[in-house]
C-alpha cells in the first residue's frame, strides 16, 4: 500500500514536468525538407520569385530544415493545385502560387479544388502589368495605339503567357474597351513574351515589369499605359487606365499557401518564415526594382483577398466566355 | 582590340584561386551528374543554386556554368557505356556510341566524344567572344515561324535514321509525336489525352521518362533475352597505347566534329532550341554527309563526335539569349538566370553595359572550364571501362535502380517511374518486332517545339502556310528542309535498288 501512494503521486509529478519540457513554449518546427511547390514552369516569373525566397530562407537561416522547390506547371497550374488537394493535412508542403490560384479551379470545375479550404500563409507582393509597344512603332500613348489597333483589325497581334490567363483577360479588357479586334497568340513564359514585342514579332503585349525591364532599358520597347491605380515609380510617364477614363485596375498575386488542413501551429511558423522574408532588404530590393506593389497580408486577411479576388475572376471570365 | 582587353580582364577573374577552384569543382562534378542517367544538368544545377551564397556571385555562376558544362561532357559517358542517355542533349549520342561500345570500342567512343566536346566548347566559346551582340539579334529576329522552319530541318535531317523499313520508321514516329501531345496544350489551354484525368499527366510526358524507359529498361530486357548467363555487357580494354591511338585516330572525326560544332552553336543561341535539336540536326547533317552514310547507326565514330560537338557548342550558344536578352535557351540556362537574378545581375540587353567584369569573367571561366572538363573527363575513362567490366547480374540491377531513381528525381512523381516500367516493355517490344525506337524518341523531343510554333505561326498568319515561305529566315530554312527531305527520293530514283537476297 505504501508503494502505491508514492507511485502514484510520481507519476504526477513525472507527467506534470513532461507537460512543462513540452509546454506551449516550444514552437512548430518542421521535421524534414519542406516542399515548396511552385505553381508553374522553369525559368518563369513564379518560378524566379519562389527561388529567391528560398535563398533568402536559406541566407539568413529562417528555417530549420531546407525548402526545396518542386515546379508544377501542368494544366495552368492544375497540377499543382491537384498536388496540393492530396496533401491535405500535411505540414510540410507549401506552394508559390499566382492568379491562376483562381483561374485554373473556376474554368476545370472538375478538378473539384475549393481554394477557401487551402491555409493562407502570406501574400508576398502583388505584380503589375503594363502596356508595351516596340519603340519601333512609333507609337507613344493610348490613342496613338488605338488608332494603329483599329486600323489593323484582327492582324493587331497581342503576344501572352497562355489561354484564360492574366494577359488574356487584359486584352479582352482593351477590345472591349476601346473597341478593337485585338488577336491574342499564347506564348510559354513572360520572358518569350517579352522576346516576341523586342523582335517584333506582335505588336503590343500586357508583360509584367520584370519581365520586359531589360528590354526597355536598352530601348528597345515602351510602356504606354500601366494597369495600376496609380502611376509606377519605375515608368513615370505610363499614365493609368484610370487617368484615360477608363476605371481599370489589375494585379498578379505573388502569395504562398499552405496546404488544407495544415496544423495551426505549422502555419503560425510557416507565416513567420514569410513575414521574415518580406522584411528583408534582399525581398524589399528585389519589389522596388521590379516594381512590384502590395504589402504582406496574411490570415482572414488573405483569406478575405482570395476570396474578392476569386469573385473579380468569376465575372472577368464569364465576361470573355471562358466559363 | 577592345574585346581582347575585356577578355584578358576576364581570365584575371576566372583564374582567381577561389574561382578556379569552383570551376575544377563544378567540371568533376557536372561530369558525374551528367553520367547519372536521368539526373541532367537541369537538376545539377537547380540542386546546387542555394550551395552558391557561400561564395562571391561571380563564383557562384562561374560553378553553375562549370556544372553545366561537365554534365554536357558527362551525357555522353552513359550514352556509350549504358546505352541510356544521360540527358536528352546525349540522345544522338546513344545512336553509334552504343554499338562502338558493344563492339568493345568503348575508350575510343569515349575519347572520341571528349575530344569533340572540346571542339565544339572551344569554337562556340570563341564565336561567342566575337559575336554576342550581332548574334543576339539574330536570336531576336527569330519568330514562331522561323522556330518551325528550323523544327521542319531537324526533322528533315533525320529522316534517313530508322532503317530501311519505312513504315515502320512512320510508325515509330508517330507514336513519339502522339506520346508529346500528351498534356495540356499551350494554345487552347485544355488538357490533350490525359487518360479521364489522371493527374501525372498535366504536365505531359517528359521525353527522360520514354528515354529512360526505352533505352534502360527496354534494352536491359532485351540484353537479358540475348545474352546467356555468365555475359558480360562487352568485351571492355584499356590501355595507355589504345589511348595514344585513339587521340590519334580524332582527326579522322575533326569534320563532324567542326560542322557540329558551328551548328551545335547556331542552334543554342536561338531561344526555345537548346542543346538537344542541335546535337540531332548535328548527327543527321554527319550522316547527309558522310561517305559512308550506311555505317551510322552501326558504330561509326563521326555519329559520336557530331552529336557531342553539337551540344557543348550549344551549351555555350545558350547562354547567349540568356545573358543578352534575358531569354533561356535551355531549362539549365533557365536556372541560371534565375540564380543571376537572385544576385542582382539581371541579365538582359544591359547585362553587357553594366555587369562587364562579371560577363567577361564568366566568358573566360568557360574557356578554363572547357579545357578542365575534358582533362577530368579523359582521366576517368579507365573508371568508366572498368564498370564495364563488371558482369551484368551486378550491372543489371545497378542500371535498374538508376533508371528508377533517375525518373523519379526530376518531377518526384511516381506516376513517371510507372510510366517508365511501361515503356520499358513497350521497347522491348519494339525492339524484339524490329521497330526502330531512335524516331519515337527524337519526336517527342521535338514533336511540341514544332506544334507549338506552327499553331502561334498560323495564328499569326490566319491559316495562311505561306508565312513560312515568305519571311526573310524562314523562307531559306524551309527550302532547306524540303531539300532534305527530297534527297532520299531523288537517290532513290536515280540509283535502282540492290535486290535484297534472302
Amino acid at each position: 500500500m505504501i508503494k502505491r501512494s508514492v507511485f502514484l503521486p510520481l507519476i504526477a509529478l513525472f507527467s506534470a514536468l513532461a507537460v512543462l519540457a513540452a509546454g506551449p513554449a516550444q514552437a512548430w518546427e518542421p521535421k524534414k525538407p519542406v516542399d515548396f511547390v511552385i505553381m508553374a514552369g522553369k525559368g518563369g516569373g513564379a518560378d524566379k520569385m519562389a527561388r529567391l525566397m528560398q535563398s533568402v530562407i536559406e541566407k539568413h537561416g529562417f528555417s530549420s530544415k531546407p525548402f526545396v522547390p518542386i515546379n508544377k506547371p501542368g494544366g495552368s497550374g492544375a497540377e499543382a493545385l491537384i498536388h496540393m488537394k492530396g496533401k491535405q493535412g500535411d505540414n510540410h508542403t507549401v506552394m508559390v502560387t499566382l492568379n491562376s490560384f483562381y483561374t485554373t479551379p473556376l474554368r476545370q470545375p472538375k478538378l473539384d479544388v475549393d481554394i477557401s479550404t487551402f491555409t493562407p500563409v502570406g501574400r508576398m507582393a502583388e505584380d503589375t502589368f503594363l502596356l508595351w509597344v516596340n519603340v519601333d512603332s512609333g507609337i507613344t500613348n493610348v490613342d496613338e495605339f488605338v488608332a494603329a489597333a483599329r486600323a489593323a483589325g484582327s492582324d493587331w497581334l497581342m503576344a501572352g503567357t497562355g489561354k484564360g490567363q492574366e494577359d488574356q483577360l487584359l486584352t479582352t479588357f482593351l477590345n472591349k474597351a476601346y473597341d478593337l479586334k485585338i488577336k491574342y497568340v499564347p506564348f510559354k513564359g513572360g520572358g518569350r513574351v517579352a522576346k516576341e514585342l523586342a523582335g517584333n514579332h506582335c505588336n503590343s503585349t500586357v508583360n509584367n515589369p520584370s519581365e520586359q525591364l531589360g528590354f526597355y532599358q536598352a530601348g528597345k520597347t515602351r510602356a504606354i499605359a500601366s494597369f495600376t491605380p496609380t502611376r509606377l515609380p519605375l515608368f513615370p510617364d505610363a499614365p493609368t487606365f484610370k487617368e484615360l477614363g477608363k476605371d481599370y485596375v489589375y494585379f498578379m498575386q505573388r502569395s504562398v499557401v499552405g496546404a488544407p488542413g495544415m496544423s495551426d501551429e505549422a502555419a503560425a511558423y510557416y507565416r513567420d518564415v514569410f513575414a521574415r522574408v518580406y522584411a528583408t532588404d534582399e525581398w524589399q530590393a528585389y519589389m522596388t526594382k521590379k516594381s512590384l506593389m502590395g504589402g504582406f497580408l496574411t490570415g482572414p486577411k488573405l483569406k478575405a483577398y482570395w476570396a474578392r479576388e476569386k469573385a473579380v475572376h468569376e465575372v472577368i471570365l464569364k465576361d470573355i466566355g471562358e466559363i | 582590340m577592345e574585346t581582347f582587353d575585356l577578355l584578358m580582364q576576364g581570365f584575371g577573374i576566372a583564374l582567381e584561386p577561389l574561382n578556379l577552384a569552383l570551376v575544377i569543382f563544378g567540371c568533376a562534378l557536372g561530369l558525374f551528374i551528367g553520367a547519372m542517367p536521368g539526373l541532367g544538368s537541369v537538376n545539377g544545377v537547380a540542386i546546387l543554386l542555394p550551395m552558391t551564397f557561400l561564395v562571391p556571385p561571380t563564383g557562384a555562376i562561374i560553378f553553375l556554368a562549370a556544372i553545366y558544362y561537365g554534365a554536357m561532357y558527362g551525357g555522353a559517358i552513359s550514352s556509350i557505356m549504358l546505352g541510356i542517355p544521360g540527358a536528352s542533349t546525349a540522345v544522338a549520342t546513344t545512336f553509334d556510341g552504343r554499338p562502338l561500345a558493344l563492339a568493345g570500342k568503348a575508350d575510343q567512343a569515349l575519347i572520341t566524344a571528349a575530344g569533340a566536346s572540346f571542339i565544339g566548347g572551344t569554337i562556340s566559346v570563341v564565336l561567342f567572344t566575337l559575336f554576342a551582340p550581332p548574334l543576339a539579334e539574330v536570336a531576336l529576329a527569330f519568330g514562331a515561324a522561323e522556330e518551325f522552319s528550323l523544327m521542319m530541318l531537324a526533322f528533315a535531317t533525320f529522316i534517313g535514321l530508322g532503317g530501311d523499313d519505312i513504315p515502320k520508321t512512320l510508325f515509330s514516329i508517330f507514336i513519339g509525336l502522339v506520346l508529346s501531345a500528351v498534356g495540356l496544350d499551350i494554345i487552347s489551354g485544355e488538357p490533350r489525352l490525359i487518360f479521364g484525368g489522371l493527374p501525372g499527366f498535366f504536365h505531359g510526358i517528359n521525353f527522360l521518362v520514354l528515354a529512360i524507359g526505352i533505352y534502360g529498361i527496354g534494352e536491359m530486357l532485351w540484353t537479358i533475352e540475348s545474352s546467356h548467363d555468365g555475359v558480360k555487357v562487352s568485351q571492355a580494354s584499356f590501355s595507355i597505347g589504345r589511348i595514344a591511338t585513339h587521340l590519334k585516330g580524332l582527326k579522322h572525326s575533326l569534320k563532324a566534329s567542326f560542322m557540329g560544332s558551328f551548328l551545335g552553336y547556331f542552334v543554342g543561341i536561338l531561344p526555345a532550341a537548346g542543346a538537344t535539336p542541335g546535337s540531332i540536326m548535328a548527327y543527321g547533317m554527319a550522316k547527309t554527309m558522310s561517305k559512308d552514310p550506311d555505317s551510322f547507326g552501326k558504330g561509326n565514330i563521326e555519329g559520336v563526335a557530331a552529336p557531342e560537338s553539337a551540344n557543348n557548342a550549344a551549351s555555350t550558344g545558350s547562354m547567349l539569349p540568356m545573358l543578352t536578352l534575358g531569354i533561356p535557351g535551355s531549362p539549365t540556362t533557365a536556372i541560371l538566370l534565375g540564380g543571376m537574378v537572385i544576385w542582382g545581375l539581371e541579365p538582359g540587353p544591359m547585362l553587357f553595359v553594366e555587369h562587364q567584369s562579371f560577363v567577361w569573367g564568366l566568358i573566360a571561366s568557360l574557356y578554363v572550364a572547357n579545357l578542365f572538363a575534358m582533362l577530368i573527363n579523359l582521366a576517368f575513362i579507365p573508371a568508366f571501362i572498368g564498370v564495364l567490366r563488371m558482369p551484368f547480374t551486378i550491372l543489371a540491377p545497378i542500371i535498374f535502380v538508376l533508371c528508377l531513381v533517375g525518373g523519379y528525381a526530376p518531377t518526384q512523381n511516381m506516376h513517371d517511374v510507372w510510366l517508365i516500367l511501361i515503356f520499358g516493355i513497350v521497347g522491348y517490344l519494339m525492339r524484339k518486332l524490329d521497330y526502330p525506337l531512335a524516331p519515337a524518341v527524337l519526336a517527342i523531343v521535338l514533336g511540341p517545339l514544332a506544334e507549338t510554333s506552327m499553331r502561334q505561326a498560323l495564328l499569326m498568319s490566319d491559316g495562311n502556310l505561306m508565312i513560312f515561305i515568305e519571311r526573310p529566315i524562314s523562307g531559306p530554312i524551309m527550302g532547306g528542309a524540303v531539300v532534305l527531305f527530297l534527297l532520299p527520293l531523288l537517290k532513290l530514283l536515280r540509283k535502282p535498288r540492290v535486290p535484297v537476297s534472302d
